[in-house]
């Protein structure tokens, strides 16, 4: 995915439109661009300030306070390895290593060729099934290192 | 309504469906047809069990027939056997951990057994996208009873003579709090549910409303109508998508049946209920800081008072509750707040769920009734320790809790008990721990939770849990000083002092209670430069025993540092120096030749 900066002013305007008489709007636009644009780009963040009129100094602020939202493309595929006290005390340290080992690159990361992006998180949810990753929005459960290799190869 | 011979429920909660639940439904659904069985058979999806450990689950009824780990693959088995023959697959029943004894039905599994399940009531009972279902069970029975028979006053009684209390972590009688909010002056008013569930380890908010979206919607309506209030969101954390979805289903299904939008049951009650995903930061489940995430700004937390029964959500009164407080509210409407305060302790009433994990044998959601001890939860509940290792500690409260030990095994369970021997009841997240958990890593790496989510707008939090992380970092690695142990409990005392909100206030509890019941943990670190549970990698020795090395070579062709050295004629051995403790050695030696010290 990825889109000029014209394309990027025109998709933002889109999203924002609903929003310019409503209140409360700011987080939701920043997740719709993101669905959309795969990031929050400068030229997102420039339409959204012209359009609803306010700071682009806040708008950064509240970019960069939520960890869901990037300012800097991603990967095609996510990889989270929960770093959540169920899945801690189960052994994912190790599992996240692994996952570095494999990839090269550490947390917040991406790799060159954007296959996979490493990002941390407090908790799945799925904490029966201690330690878990999610790649993607698929989860895997009672993982050990020895598993990282193959759930990764099917994600191309 | 069609009448089925049998009812085979497949749970669809987050759990069961990593384990491969949706491949055993399609493809159960799939049998079904194939054997024209689909008029006599319907195939329900459910919500969750609790015992996700166990997953993927599937229940037949009607006679309840329980069965644990299923695979797509065994499912032509499944109904070949049970729903033709009538034969239930002995080899997918439960199995008890102690004798291996297979058992048949769900009521007379011991993970249910203490149970007593008021607010899961319905999860993994009935299908949650569907509203009839939910009707069936007598929901919405609450919401009319309410609108029809009962003034908002008598509805704060109820609750306030139910003795329910916040289940988001306060612990702030729920009654008590309607009543300021209804009390507040103006037109507008808003409710408010808590659904940002940030302690790591905790998940009964998410299977509460995957599995039962209604009861959520249902209470939120009783207290907007108790408090006056015509709108509410759901603040629910983007993690979670399922439960936003089977939300959205509910809401529309409650709005399609005139149970929710205006004149609601003709009685002139208006309401409309909104979904505000949050968007990852652990502060925000703070009501301040989570009203002001809904308002679109940062999430950073406001100082109190003005409380949100005053000045809330835009400015209006708000009254803001958890998922678990309000998954309570229909049932004690229709039976009694005297009913729920038939059940618990004197200040503690009524039931709470609790999500147990880590190192026991079944993790999953439990729900029991308050007073019950640890002791029954992680060995009668729970089943004990994973491979029969030794009980070290429970972590309780997630980031804000503190670890208890084997000695308050025997503490009934309560918000008082809890809090007097250090730890708080907080969400119900218990992360069992054993005798290979190391107690100072385990403050380190709440406390490097506390840290990364500091929102940075007061300084003692912002900073002090910084220093706080940096003397363990010092500690663990094996770099550090008695004194640093002093600095640590003058900081963490400052810390909770003076913090702005609960974050801070409460980020030191799991160092102070490691501190004070695993002191020697700390001790050996420091003094002798050696982490007693040999988690602390830093602190770790790996060495060969000359007397077991069969000299194979494997371990050094396997070193990543080349840090092993030996031959045919000499036992191999680590360059203590060079090795980076990865630990490959360990793990590749086929005769266990190598030690971790
Ligand atoms: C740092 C912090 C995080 C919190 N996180 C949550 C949360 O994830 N879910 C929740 O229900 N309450 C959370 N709370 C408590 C809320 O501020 C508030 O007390 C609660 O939503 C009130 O609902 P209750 O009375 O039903 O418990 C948190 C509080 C603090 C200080
Ligand atoms: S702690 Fe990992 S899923 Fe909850």
């Amino acid at each position: 995915m990825s889109f000029s900066a014209q394309e990027m002013v025109e998709k933002t305007r889109k999203i924002v439109a609903p929003w310019k008489e409503k209140k409360g709007g700011l987080i939701p636009i920043l997740q719709e661009v993101q669905k959309e644009l795969g990031y929050i780009s400068t030229e997102a963040m420039e339409t959204i300030s012209k359009e609803l009129k306010i700071p682009k100094s806040e708008i950064y602020g509240v970019a960069t306070f939520y960890a869901q939202f990037h300012l800097k493309p991603r990967g095609r595929h996510v990889v989270r390895v929960c770093r959540g006290t169920a899945c801690h005390v189960r052994g994912s340290l190790a599992v996240l290593e692994k996952v570095k080992e494999i990839t090269g690159i550490q947390e917040n990361e991406t790799t060159d060729d954007l296959r996979f992006t490493i990002e941390p998180v407090a908790c799945l949810g799925a904490c029966g099934l201690a330690p878990v990753m999610m790649v993607d929005s698929q989860t895997f459960g009672r993982l050990v290192p020895g598993k990282v290799q193959g759930i990764l190869d099917t994600f191309r | 309504m069609p009448i089925f011979r049998s009812h085979i429920l497949v749970c669809g909660g987050t759990g069961c469906s990593s384990s491969g639940s949706q491949d055993v439904q399609k493809v159960l659904r799939d049998e079904i047809a194939k054997r024209n069985l689909d008029k006599e058979i319907l195939v329900v999806q459910t919500g969750c069990h609790g015992m996700c450990e166990m997953g993927p689950i599937v229940v037949v009824y009607p006679e309840g027939t329980f069965y644990c780990r299923v695979q797509a693959s065994d499912v032509p088995e499944l109904v070949g056997e049970h729903i033709v023959k009538g034969r239930p697959v002995q080899r997918l029943l439960y199995s008890v951990p102690e004798d291996a004894s297979r058992v048949p039905f769900y009521k007379d599994i011991p993970f249910y057994g203490k149970q007593h399940r008021i607010a899961l009531k319905n999860c993994g009972y009935i299908n949650p996208d569907n509203i009839e279902e939910y009707i069936a069970r007598g929901g919405y029975e609450g919401l009319g009873k309410a609108l029809t028979s009962m003034t908002s006053a008598q509805v704060i009684d109820e609750v306030k003579a139910s003795g329910l209390r916040g289940r988001g972590g306060g612990g702030f009688p729920t009654g008590l709090k309607w009543s300021f909010a209804a009390k507040s002056p103006g037109p507008k008013k808003y409710v408010i549910c808590n659904a940002d569930e940030g302690d790591p380890g905790a998940f009964m908010d998410r299977s509460l409303i995957e599995g039962d979206p209604h009861a959520i919607i249902e209470g939120m309506m009783i207290g907007a109508y108790a408090i006056g209030a015509d709108e509410g969101y759901v603040y629910c954390r983007a993690e979670y998508p399922l439960a936003i979805e089977r939300l959205k289903t509910a809401i529309a299904q409650a709005e399609e049946f005139g149970l929710m939008g205006t004149d609601v049951l003709g009685t002139g009650f208006n309401f409309t209920l909104h979904i505000k995903e949050g968007a990852g930061a652990f502060v925000c489940g703070e009501e301040t800081a989570l009203m002001g995430s809904i308002e679109g700004r940062r999430g950073m937390p406001m100082p109190r008072p003005p409380f949100p029964a005053v000045h809330g959500l835009w400015g209006k009164p708000t009254n803001i509750n958890n998922v678990e407080t309000w998954a309570n509210v229909a049932q004690i409407i229709v039976n009694g707040g005297a009913w729920y305060a038939s059940m618990g302790t004197e200040k503690s009433k009524g039931t709470k769920v609790f999500a147990l994990t880590g190192k026991v044998k079944h993790t999953g959601l439990v729900e029991v009734p308050m007073g019950i001890t640890l002791r029954e939860i992680i060995f009668d509940i729970g089943g004990g320790i994973l491979n029969d290792r030794k009980f070290k500690a429970v972590q309780i409260g997630g980031p804000s809790g503190g670890c208890l030990t084997e000695e308050h095994l025997d503490l009934p369970v309560s918000y008082e008990s809890l809090t007097g021997a250090g730890a708080i009841m907080g969400s119900g997240g218990m992360v069992v721990m054993d005798e290979d958990n190391c107690m100072v890593d385990v403050a380190k790496f709440f406390l490097e939770f506390t840290q990364r989510e500091s929102c940075g707008k007061c300084v003692p939090c912002r900073e002090g849990t910084k220093h706080m992380l940096l003397l363990l970092e010092k500690i663990t690695s094996g770099r550090g000083t008695m004194e640093d142990i002093s600095t640590l409990e003058q900081l963490a005392e400052m810390v909770r002092e003076m913090s702005l909100c609960g974050l801070g206030q409460t980020a030191p509890n799991p160092v102070i209670t490691t501190l004070r019941y695993f002191r020697d943990e700390y001790e050996a670190h420091i003094r002798d430069k050696r982490c007693p549970s040999h988690a602390c990698t830093a602190l770790l020795r790996y060495e060969i025993d000359p007397e077991t090395c069969k000299r194979c070579g494997l371990c050094a062709k396997n070193c990543p540092v080349s840090c092993i050295s030996g031959s045919r004629q000499e036992p191999y051995r680590i360059d203590q120096e060079k090795c980076i403790r990865c630990g490959t050695c360990f793990q590749k030696c086929p005769f266990g030749a190598i030690g971790k010290n």
